[in-house]
C-alpha cells in the first residue's frame, strides 16, 4: 500500500475560495454570485480583489441561478456560491431549464454537502445532490477530496465550457494530494494500485479509503483505490480496467446510496462487466445533528466500514 | 412604420397565429392573441434586434418569460426574417425545432423558457452583465399576469431595484385570466403597480392593444433614472376574435375548421 501522509488539515471549501481567486486572476470573465454565505463559501479573497465582479444576491437562490444564467451573455463565467442543499434541491427547476437545458456556462459551487456539515442537522445535510445533478443532461458533476484537489478543480472548471456542479464540504480534513496539481475533469486518479478489490471513492471518503487500504494490507488484502472526483462524465475506462483485474468493487461516497457514485459505477458494470459490488453510502436516510466523525461512523461512512465492505465483496467473488 | 401599417401587421399576425395553431393542433391561442400587439411594437418599433445584428453583443435583448405563448413570438420572428415562415408548418411536430416553448435552436430566440418565473431573473442577469460591461443595450421581458405568484419573480424584482437596473423593462401581459380562472380568483396579485413600486420599480399602465400608447411607453424608458421599469399592459385574452375574447377555454383551445374560418373572416373584415 502506497503511503499517504499529511502535515495539515483544511476544509475543502477553503480550497474553493483559493481556487476562485486564482480563476478570477486567470480570466477576467469569471464573476461570482452568493446567496448570503460569503464567509461559509470562503469567497472573501475574491471579493476583496475583484469587488466589481462580485454580486451579493441575498437569500434568494432561485433568483441567483436565473441571474447567473443571464449573466453568461457576453462570455462571462458566473460562479454561484451557497450550501449544497440550496444549490440543488431548492433551485432544481432553475438549474434544469435556465442553466442545463439552456447550456449556460454556469459553475454551481456547493459547500456543506453531506453529513459532515455536522451540527445543523438533516435540513442542511443534503445527501441527494449528486443524483439530482448527474441526471441533468450536459451537467458535469465533481466532488473533490481535499483542499488541494478542490482548489485545482475550481481553477479547471473555469476553463471548461458548460454547466458544472462542484460539491465540497465544511470540515477540516487531511491534505494529501499534491499542491499545484493539474486537475483533469473526467480523469480518475489512481491512488493505489492493487489486485484484490477495487475501491472507488469520492469526496471525503477518499481519505477514509486510504485508511481502509492500510488496514486491508495488514489483513493481507491488496486493495486498488481509485479516486473518482468526476462522477459525470465517469471515467469508464479506468473503472473497467480496474475491475477486469480485481473482479469486485466497493464504492464509497458521502451520499445516499440511491443515485450517487455507486449507482453510476453499477450501471457501467451492469452493461459491460457485471461485478459484485458493495456500497459504502447512506442507506436511504436523512441525517441528524452531531460531530462530523460521529455521524460518519453512525451512517457507515468510515474506514472500518470500507474494510468490512471489501471483505464482504471479496467473499462474493466467484 | 406608420400606425396604420403597424395595425395591419397586428391583424396579419393574429391570422398567422391561428393558422399555425390550427396546423399544429396545439398551442396557446388566447395568450398569444393578448400579447401580440406588444410583440409587434417591440420588434417593429422599439427593439434594436434584427437577423442582421443578432450576433452583435450590443443588440437589445427580449426574453419571453410566458414561453407558452411561443406562437406569437415565432410569427413575429418569421416576419422579421429570422427564418422562413413556412418553417412554422412544422410547429409542435416531431423533429421540428419549432416546439411548444421558445428554444434557442430557433434563430431569433434569446433564451429557452417554458417553466414560469424564469424570465425576470434571467433578464436581471442580462441587465447586470450590460451594466458591468458598460453596454447601453436594453433588456425586455414579457411576463404573464398568471405567473406573478412565482416567488422567483419577486426575488428578481428586489435584485433589479437593488442594483438600480434602469436598463431593464418588464412587461406584464395583464389579460387577467389563467388556465383555471381569473387571476383575481386563482391568486390575486393586484394591485401589481403598488407592489412593484414598493419594491423600487417605476411603473406605467398602458392599454396593451393601443399601439401608439405602447410606443410612447417604450419611448419613455427608463421611466425613472436608477430604477427598473414595469409596463402593466392591460390586454384581452383572445383579443381580435370576438368568440375567443375573455374566454378561459381559449387559453389552450384550438379552433375547429369552422371556428378558424369564422375567426379569419372577422379579422379580415377588421383590416
Amino acid at each position: 500500500m502506497k503511503k499517504y501522509t499529511f502535515t495539515e488539515k483544511k476544509d475543502t471549501r477553503s480550497g474553493f475560495g483559493a481556487g476562485l481567486l486564482e480563476a478570477g486572476r486567470n480570466n477576467p470573465e469569471v464573476v461570482a454570485l452568493c446567496a448570503d454565505l460569503v464567509g461559509s463559501l470562503k469567497m472573501e479573497a475574491f471579493i476583496k480583489e475583484f469587488p466589481e465582479r462580485f454580486f451579493q444576491i441575498g437569500i434568494a437562490e432561485a433568483n441567483m441561478m436565473g441571474i447567473a444564467a443571464g449573466m453568461t451573455i457576453g462570455g462571462k463565467i458566473p460562479f454561484t456560491g451557497t450550501f449544497a442543499n440550496f444549490s440543488t434541491g431548492r433551485v432544481y427547476d432553475q438549474i434544469r431549464q435556465s442553466i442545463a437545458y439552456s447550456d449556460k456556462n454556469v459553475k454551481i459551487c456547493a459547500s456543506h454537502a453531506g453529513l459532515t456539515l455536522g451540527e445543523d442537522g438533516a435540513t442542511h445535510q443534503i445527501l441527494e445532490d449528486i443524483g439530482l445533478m448527474k441526471m441533468l443532461p450536459g451537467m458535469t458533476v465533481i466532488n473533490p477530496c481535499d483542499y488541494n484537489q478542490t482548489k485545482a478543480a475550481t481553477i479547471a472548471i473555469a476553463e471548461h465550457h458548460g454547466p458544472v456542479y462542484l460539491r465540497f464540504g465544511r470540515p477540516v480534513v487531511p491534505i494529501f494530494t499534491d499542491a499545484d496539481q493539474k486537475f483533469e475533469i473526467g480523469k480518475a486518479w489512481m491512488v493505489n494500485e492493487g489486485a484484490d478489490v477495487s475501491i472507488f471513492a469520492t469526496g471525503h471518503l477518499v481519505w477514509e479509503a486510504i485508511q481502509a487500504g492500510e488496514k486491508l494490507a495488514e489483513l493481507g488484502i491488496d486493495a486498488e483505490i481509485i479516486n473518482i472526483h468526476t462522477i459525470k462524465p465517469l471515467d469508464a475506462e479506468a473503472v473497467l480496467k480496474s475491475v477486469a483485474k480485481t473482479r469486485c468493487v466497493v464504492t464509497a461516497e458521502e451520499h445516499n446510496r440511491l443515485g450517487g457514485l455507486g449507482d453510476s459505477i453499477a450501471q457501467l458494470l451492469a452493461q459491460n462487466n457485471p461485478t459484485p459490488q458493495e456500497y459504502v453510502a447512506v442507506n436511504d436516510s436523512f441525517g441528524e445533528s452531531g460531530k462530523p466523525a460521529e455521524l460518519m461512523t453512525k451512517y457507515g461512512l468510515d474506514a472500518d466500514h470500507i474494510v468490512k465492505a471489501a471483505q464482504k465483496v471479496i467473499a462474493r467473488k466467484g | 412604420m406608420t400606425e396604420n401599417e403597424l395595425a395591419q401587421k397586428s391583424n396579419q399576425y393574429r391570422q398567422r397565429i391561428l393558422k399555425y395553431i390550427v396546423g399544429a393542433n396545439a398551442g396557446h391561442t388566447g395568450g398569444s392573441l393578448s400579447c401580440i400587439d406588444i410583440l409587434n411594437v417591440l420588434y417593429n418599433y422599439t427593439l434594436n434586434v434584427s437577423p442582421q445584428n443578432f450576433s452583435s453583443p450590443d443588440r437589445d435583448r427580449y426574453i419571453q418569460s410566458k414561453g407558452h405563448c411561443v406562437e406569437a413570438l415565432f410569427v413575429v420572428l418569421a416576419d422579421k426574417g429570422f427564418f422562413p415562415e413556412e418553417d412554422l408548418n412544422t410547429l409542435c411536430k416531431y423533429q421540428s425545432h419549432y416546439i411548444g416553448h421558445p428554444t434557442k435552436k430557433v434563430k431569433g430566440v434569446e433564451q429557452n423558457t417554458g417553466a414560469l418565473g424564469h424570465g425576470l431573473p434571467i433578464s436581471v442577469g442580462n441587465a447586470l452583465a450590460a451594466k458591468m460591461d458598460e453596454k447601453d443595450f436594453r433588456v425586455f421581458t414579457l411576463m404573464g399576469d398568471g405567473e406573478l405568484p412565482e416567488g422567483s419573480n419577486w426575488e428578481a424584482a428586489l435584485t433589479a431595484a437593488h442594483y438600480k437596473l434602469d436598463n431593464l423593462c418588464a412587461i406584464i401581459d395583464k389579460n387577467s385570466l389563467q388556465i383555471t380562472g381569473s387571476t383575481a380568483d386563482v391568486c390575486n396579485t393586484d394591485p401589481i403597480d403598488e407592489k412593484f413600486e414598493s419594491f423600487g420599480w417605476a411603473v406605467k399602465h398602458v392599454d396593451g392593444h393601443d399601439l401608439k400608447a405602447l410606443k410612447e411607453a417604450f419611448d419613455s424608458l427608463p421611466f425613472e433614472a436608477g430604477k427598473p421599469s414595469l409596463v402593466i399592459a392591460h390586454t384581452v385574452k383572445g383579443k381580435g376574435v370576438s368568440f375567443m375574447e375573455n374566454q378561459i377555454s381559449w387559453h389552450h383551445g384550438v379552433p375547429s375548421k369552422e371556428q378558424y374560418a369564422d375567426a379569419l373572416k372577422e379579422l379580415s373584415e377588421a383590416l
